[in-house]
């Protein structure tokens, strides 16, 4: 699809709201979880899950069964918690469920549609139940295809569709009613590269348009890593990590990652001297944070002094995997 | 968000009344259902009897209509509660069958697709859902029932005059009433059958059984036990008894003594029937299947 970003994007808190529904808090978090608990028969999913969260685009990450689609259920109203609560734009989701959903687009992991109804007719019968009146949600519709790049297929049975194109369908209904909150679940299960890039491209263009806020489940960490802006990994129904990608690199700029042979432990405190922080890794390597004013060529220095020889020495920051596999080590260390 | 502009935009119009919006599951569900020509015919042949009726109701005051065929008056049918009872009877075994046709599928179909969480995503709660796919049923049993018995109804009272409408006015009670308790039993009766049973054969096959094998239990334990009370799982018997205390036992068909059931009876296990479906509604038309 041709570049769609708009060319007046508007900032979130002007968005229109919708004249039936009551006013969202234009400043409150998109997300607040509140000591949010959900539990299936005796069995805890969800543990009092707290944090606020405020980004264009959060990433959503965890092993199998952390807990992930069913925080996204929750939010929907899907699973009433059973301890605490959660907030979206300022509303309660056990006493507002209905505004709540009407301000928000999911996307399901799982085929959701129904197969022998057109595409077209299938996106303006969910753009009717968010309560849009016939002629528009059939004008939305059609707009919201051409959008996802269904434009020409918008006319054939949804049970005819590759898996690609069942995807945009989910992600067209999803955004046919306007809504400024879109939940995602694993949006890119079972697409070819191309397919999954256009995807992606479709996810950024929303989130840079700067009207709706994403929520992304994914397993696929590049998905994530391209799309979002925070992340919040689940581990074992708890926020193991919340943190912002960007402020993160940042934070990361100067991270070293260096491979040397000769005794380490006094060259690693040699580097310490000089204020920076260190890492014992690997039996050859260790990871450095070097400080303002501390140049490589200091690093050699202290290693010619040391007698250590440096095979080699790469600029790293802590990718979202490292970021993903941290969380994942720490606690009990289980994966 | 035109589509010449390929940008995402919230929607900013106007939005229908929250109270209406069940009735969107009808209206795109008739789209398919109309597609059938079998479906659309047998839907024309059920105003048959209506207009058969009303012409009986037109013959009855036109002796001059009636010379033609060499009758008198008193020769046709007597336009009473029992006229009514019986075409309000044969209207509602018109409808089971337009349930038997259509039932099956109004939310098997989005079960088996895993639809349902599309739809409870958005503003629309589950009794919402439940109540806009037995409105699929609900309007056409009407369209069929009680809509041309009323109609009937006023024609019979027009050509009468007002004495007879009121010493008869109940019957136009009797017949919203009666229609109302078989148009929400096959309904419900029937959007519960789809919601557990996926197979469409299959849940046809259920609609006519559950009204067969419990006719046949009935009679069963009736024989047996040499009682009358088998008759409380017998669903025929008690729609019988309920439409029977409605036209004030006026019966076109009077059932045996030993299969009558006490009127309070009848709608008491009604009731507890139709509160067992919605029971069973509950436990299926969710988002998602929890396991604990």
């Amino acid at each position: 699809m041709e570049n769609a970003l708009p060319k007046t994007a508007e900032p979130v808190g002007t968005v229109d709201v919708l004249p039936n529904t009551p006013e969202l808090v234009p400043t409150a978090p998109v997300i607040r979880l509140d000591n949010l608990s959900i539990t299936f028969g005796k069995r805890p999913i969800l543990r009092e899950l707290r944090g606020e969260f405020r980004g264009r685009a959060i990433g959503l990450l965890g092993p199998n069964g952390a807990g992930k689609t069913t925080l996204i259920h929750a939010l929907l109203g899907f699973h009433p918690p059973s301890s605490g609560t959660a907030h979206i734009f300022g509303r309660d989701i056990k006493t507002d469920a209905k505004q709540i959903r009407g301000r928000i687009g999911y996307m399901p992991e799982r085929d959701s549609f129904i197969a022998n109804m057109t595409c077209v007719h299938f996106v303006r019968l969910m753009a009717e139940l968010s309560g849009l009146p016939p002629d528009a949600a059939l004008e939305r519709a059609h707009e919201a295809l051409f959008y996802v790049g269904l434009g020409e297929a918008r006319y054939r049975k949804l049970g005819t569709y590759s898996l690609g194109m069942k995807q945009l369908a989910k992600l067209a209904q999803a955004i046919v009613h306007g809504p400024r909150l879109i939940f995602l679940d694993e949006p890119t299960n079972g697409l070819d590269p191309p397919a999954r890039q256009r995807m992606l491209e479709l996810i950024r263009q929303i989130r840079d348009s700067g009207l709706a806020s994403i929520v992304l489940s994914s397993h696929l960490l590049r998905d994530v890593e391209e799309c979002c802006e925070e992340i919040l990994i689940v581990k074992q129904g708890r926020i193991a990590v919340y943190c912002n990608l960007e402020e993160e690199r940042r934070a990361n700029r100067k991270f070293l990652e260096i491979e040397t042979r000769g005794p380490r432990e006094p060259f690693a405190e040699a580097i310490a001297a000089l204020g920076c922080e260190y890492a014992l890794t690997t039996e050859h390597r260790l990871k450095v944070v070097l400080q303002d004013g501390v140049e490589i060529r200091d690093l050699y220095r202290i290693a010619a002094e040391q007698e250590v020889q440096i095979r080699r020495l790469n600029f790293k920051r802590d990718s979202l995997e490292d970021i993903f596999l941290k969380a994942m080590e720490d606690g009990n260390g289980s994966i | 968000m035109a589509v010449y502009e390929h940008t995402y935009k919230p929607y900013a119009g106007p939005l229908t009344p929250e109270w209406s919006r069940f009735l969107i599951l009808p209206r795109h569900a008739y789209r398919d259902v109309f597609k059938s020509k079998l479906f659309t015919g047998f839907f024309a042949l059920c105003f048959v009897c209506p207009l058969i009726m009303a012409i009986l109701v037109y013959l009855k005051h036109n002796t001059a209509a009636l010379a033609i065929f060499n009758l008198k008056p008193g020769d046709t049918a007597a336009i009473n509660a029992g006229f009514f009872h019986f075409y309000i009877s044969f209207q509602c075994g018109l409808g089971f069958l337009l349930t038997v046709l259509i039932g099956p599928v109004l939310i098997s179909r989005d079960l088996a697709n895993n639809a349902l969480p599309l739809y409870l995503c958005r503003p629309f709660s589950r009794a919402e859902y439940v109540i806009g796919k037995m409105s699929v049923l609900m309007i056409l049993i009407s369209a069929i029932t009680w809509l041309p018995g009323l109609l009937l109804f006023s024609f019979e009272a027009y050509l009468e005059g007002g004495s007879w409408i009121a010493s008869n006015f109940w019957i136009a009670g009797s017949i919203f009433a009666a229609s109302w308790v078989w148009i929400i039993l096959l309904s419900l009766l029937s959007v519960t059958m789809s919601a557990w049973v996926k197979w469409r054969m299959a849940a046809s096959a259920g609609l006519f059984g559950l009204f067969i094998i419990s006719n046949v239990m009935g009679l069963m334990i009736n024989g047996v036990l040499h009682t009358r009370w088998g008759s409380l799982i017998n669903l025929a018997v008690i729609m019988k008894t309920i439409e029977d205390s409605l036209f004030r036992d006026v019966n076109s068909m009077d059932l045996p003594q030993w299969m009558v059931l006490p009127t309070g009876a009848a709608w008491f296990t009604l009731g507890l029937f139709l509160a067992f479906c919605l029971f069973l509604l509950t436990r299926k038309v969710r988002a998602y299947e929890v396991v604990r």
